[in-house]
């Protein structure tokens, strides 16, 4: 752009999606599922040892009105599925999800007939955790990758700019085999 | 062994008392499905016995052709400090057996929890649903012949 010419070093120019994902990414409000085992590590996660707020997301909402990510953390039984995913269409787009632990990725150590085997079966999970618990340090890292899928502007709920909206669309296309 | 308790068994319920069985100290009475209610009223109130707890009702799944399940009657006694076990068969071509919650209010949950895993249905207990299982489920987990991984869509699931 030429603005830069005429305005000097008083101003950076930008497009409005990459300044609203710069914001959004750096203020991150988590929704705390702790459902098991993975909630204390989820704890630690928040608290000064680890610290998510110097990722911007130390803003632990306990209503999905007010979060973008939902931390899933725990075995997710088939019971509990409903709630899960009540929870999750509370929540206003664009959000992400956090598949945290081995049980929640795949149902871990419960092979048995109560556990879902893996939470995508009914929910679109961005980022999944190894571990049993994962580490807090490992969660942290599932923050960063969100950060930048949000600074890229992807999101499995809904896409959030005109180019990711037709790049998907695309993409669909191309699977169904319609190209045009 | 806890003698005077078994003796006082055996000469109230003659022909109640099927078997007695004793394992490290452990008491294991096998009774009669019908004189169910009436033996946990006598021990309860009995001088002697004094059940007044009973701590837990589980079911097992033996997988025989005849008397595959038993429900299992963990009894304890506060003030007198020892402990009884009961053993009731239930045959599967009468999955039902005399609830116990008139003589203790707390039994209703562990029947329920029986009722859900195992499937044997306490006539008497006014609260006969499934416990951990979804209300629509169909089957016992606890069986023998129900697969570890479930049946698939047996249970459904929200939609992605």
């Amino acid at each position: 752009m030429g603005l830069e010419h005429v305005l000097g070093d008083t101003a950076m120019t930008t497009t409005i999606d990459s300044a609203i994902n710069w914001c959004r990414k750096n203020s991150v409000w988590p929704m705390p599922l702790g459902i098991s085992c993975c909630g204390i590590e989820m704890m630690a996660f928040a608290m000064p040892r680890f610290d998510s707020a110097r990722f911007g997301a130390e803003v632990f909402r306990f209503s999905p009105r007010q979060s973008d990510l939902l931390i899933v953390a725990g075995t997710t039984t088939y019971k509990m599925a409903t709630v899960v995913r009540k929870i999750y269409d509370q929540m206003p787009d664009p959000k992400w999800v956090v598949a945290m632990g081995a049980c929640t990725s795949s149902g871990g150590m419960y092979r048995t007939y109560s556990v879902v085997q893996g939470i995508d079966q009914f929910l679109p999970v961005d980022v999944y955790v190894a571990g049993c618990p994962p580490r807090p340090d490992n969660l942290l890292h599932a923050l960063m990758i969100i950060q930048e899928k949000i600074q890229r502007g992807e999101s499995r709920s809904t896409p959030m700019t005109v180019a990711a909206e037709r790049a998907e669309k695309q993409q669909l296309l191309q699977i169904q085999g319609i190209n045009n | 062994m806890l003698t005077t308790v078994v003796e006082k068994l055996k000469s109230q319920f003659p022909s109640g008392v099927l078997e007695v069985k004793e394992f490290r100290g452990e008491t294991t009475v096998h009774i009669k499905k019908e004189d169910n209610v009436a033996v946990c009223t006598f021990l309860r109130d009995d001088e002697a016995c004094r059940f007044d707890y009973c701590s837990d009702i589980c079911g097992a799944d033996a997988y025989t052709p005849e008397n595959r399940f038993e429900v299992i009657y963990n009894l304890y006694s506060i003030p007198l400090n020892h402990r009884i076990r009961l053993k009731v068969f239930v045959d599967e071509s009468d999955l039902h057996c005399p609830s116990v919650t008139g003589v203790w209010p707390g039994a209703e949950w562990p029947e329920r929890e029986t009722y859900d895993m195992v499937g044997i249905v306490f006539d008497g207990n006014k609260d006969m649903r499934r416990m951990y299982m979804p209300e629509e489920f169909q089957y016992f987990p606890l069986r023998k012949d129900f697969p570890m991984m479930g049946i698939p869509n047996s249970i459904s699931l929200p939609r992605k």
